[in-house]
């Protein structure tokens, strides 16, 4: 366990040391999502008009939203890592010492969720700068955070496994365009849910990006409900192991087919 | 004392139907260089691959340096410094930073070795520029150099020296010939170059087809060709007959071939039989212009066991 943990830490600054190498990339992951809070705020300002929404400020309603978009946004291509590593050589390299085989893959999912913190921080700054209220305080604000990381980790994860198992940047792509618009239209991020069609509502309860907005909601108001922060953090953290362990697993796979 | 490498009987398909390894065997004994030679496709990765624990045969059995490939994979790794076929650093990365990451994976602390290694390997000055910029010999190097870190027992290099410059390779050459010398390390060259193997492999084994076809020392495979090769170069075509009558009375030579001016035999010791050939041919008045004895080569070994030349 203690060797996974310092692999995991050296993998990770191996990978850490080539982004801050990329000032442009690093630019480029804080600038989408202002764009996303800009145009998702002035498109559907007026929805919280609507009956049934519930009133208040749609700025405040979808910092959430904006926050469960970009984490899943950013860490659905961190499969991209994974074909880097294979083309280079890298991968077989490291696979031929004793560096523990989880580490290679954690760093990977690591690398997104630090990225995801820093987008999370901006956006958290950018909705101040623009007139947001955070009810729930500095502890809503961490929960939200948490829950943006474990729904990274789930993507993140996911996203390896089948980097390493399809081997081809044709496929991430499509799954990423496949997954990413009806994922976070499933969810309350930009609507509130008791506006969506029954069926929708259905579907969206089963929806990781749902799950961690209804946790950062939750966390959020000016009175918390610990109970539905608790469950939907449960989950998260279940399925987020689950994909992190399928990730690992892949390696198997890999020794069939190299 | 154990062998630093045994492989029996691997097989391997792969997904798609393509057949890497058809039964192959060998072993490599401890300390020596054993050099695994053949066409690209003809098994040799497939064979690191498995021996390294990248990949799994679908059947057979291994062992480096004494422990099971497939059932304690993690310690094989422990012993085995590997040199891929493709130079496999990160690019981004300083030299030095690649093979300070190196050492912490296998334990090795502090700043000496990687400082020790960088100065062997020429590479001290370039260390801290990120590693995309070096020359691919230096590169070449800095893959050797990763692969030593640790002080392993068995080292694999695959390939070592395609893509070098002729430089580059001339150094390559130098540093295997330095680690050859080292008891302590026993390596397994792969490569599809005949003078390498020739050169640097005290035992090699000829690889076709993902089986061996053929194994032993350099010397021993070339004896095993009946005699060296004779060439002689005359000042004109000469009358084949005549020429015939007069080279039949020389003794040794065997296998005369007439092509235009080229004459061609095979001897047991060409040296020995030169001048009696000469002689033969001057006082039937045909004049040489050039003479050439040449042992047998490895590619003239490959031809016999696999059946055709080496470079075609």
């Amino acid at each position: 366990m203690t060797t996974l943990v310092t692999h995991t830490w050296w993998m990770t600054n191996r990978r850490l040391k080539v982004l801050v190498k990329q000032p442009a990339f690093v630019l480029i992951l804080l600038i989408q999502p202002a764009i996303w809070l800009f145009l998702f705020g002035n498109l559907f300002r007026k929805v919280v008009e609507l009956p049934g929404f519930g009133g208040g400020s749609y700025l405040d309603y979808i910092i959430p939203g904006v926050v469960a978009m970009t984490a899943v946004s950013s860490n659905m291509w961190s499969g991209m890592g994974v074909l880097e590593e294979i083309e280079r050589g890298t991968l077989n390299r490291l696979l031929t010492t004793p560096v523990a085989r989880g580490a290679i893959m954690n760093s990977l999912v690591l690398e997104q969720a630090l990225s995801t913190a820093v987008q999370v921080g901006a956006i958290i700054l950018l909705g101040l700068l623009a007139g947001a209220s955070y009810p729930g305080g500095a502890v809503g604000l961490i929960v939200m955070l948490l829950a943006a990381l474990l729904l990274g980790t789930i993507f993140s994860a996911l996203s390896n496994t089948v980097g390493m198992l399809a081997r081809q940047r044709e496929t991430i792509i499509g799954i990423n365009t496949l997954l990413l618009l009806p994922l976070t239209f499933l969810s309350s991020a930009f609507m509130a849910s008791t506006l969506m069609p029954a069926w929708m509502r259905r579907i969206a309860e089963f929806n990781p990006v749902n799950w961690s907005l209804d946790a950062a909601r939750a966390a959020m108001r000016s009175e918390p409900d610990w109970g539905v922060v608790a469950s939907r953090g449960g989950w998260l953290l279940i399925l987020a192991v689950v994909m992190l362990v399928l990730s690992t697993r892949t390696f198997r796979a890999y020794q069939k087919s190299v | 004392m154990t062998d630093a490498v045994t492989a029996e009987d691997l097989r391997k398909t792969y997904p798609g139907g393509v057949r890497a390894l058809d039964g192959l065997t060998l072993t490599v004994r401890a300390g020596e260089v054993f050099g695994l030679l053949g066409p690209n496709g003809a098994g040799k990765s497939s064979t690191v691959k498995i021996l390294t624990t990248l990949a799994r045969p679908d059947s057979g059995r291994a062992t480096v340096a004494g422990h099971d490939v497939l059932r304690h994979p993690d310690r094989v790794r422990r012993e085995i410094g590997v040199v891929p076929q493709r130079s496999a650093l990160d690019p981004a990365a300083s030299g030095r930073d690649n093979l300070t990451l190196q050492a912490r994976i296998f334990g090795v602390r502090g700043r000496r070795r990687v400082d020790e290694l960088l100065e062997r390997f020429d590479l001290a000055g370039a260390a801290n520029r990120a590693v995309r910029g070096w020359s691919g010999g230096m590169q070449r190097r800095l893959d050797v150099a990763l692969a030593l870190v640790h002080k392993p027992g068995v080292l694999f290099l695959d390939e070592p020296t395609t893509g070098l410059d002729p430089e580059g390779r001339a150094q390559m050459w130098t540093e295997i010939g330095r680690l050859a010398a080292d008891e302590s390390i026993a390596i397994l060259l792969t490569t599809h170059y005949l003078d390498e193997a020739d050169r640097l492999a005290a035992r090699l084994a000829i690889v076709d087809g993902g089986r061996i076809v053929a194994e032993g020392t350099p010397a021993q495979l070339k004896g095993e060709l009946r005699g060296d090769a004779v060439h002689l170069e005359l000042r004109q075509p000469p009358d084949e007959p005549q020429a015939r009558q007069a080279i039949s009375h020389v003794a040794g030579l065997r296998d005369v071939a007439l092509d235009g001016r080229t004459l061609s035999a095979r001897a047991d010791d060409g040296a020995a039989a030169v001048p009696a050939a000469l002689a033969a041919l001057e006082s039937a008045g045909i004049r040489v212009a050039t003479v050439t004895v040449a042992r047998p080569s490895l590619d003239d070994v490959y031809l016999r066991h696999a059946g055709r030349r080496f470079a075609s």
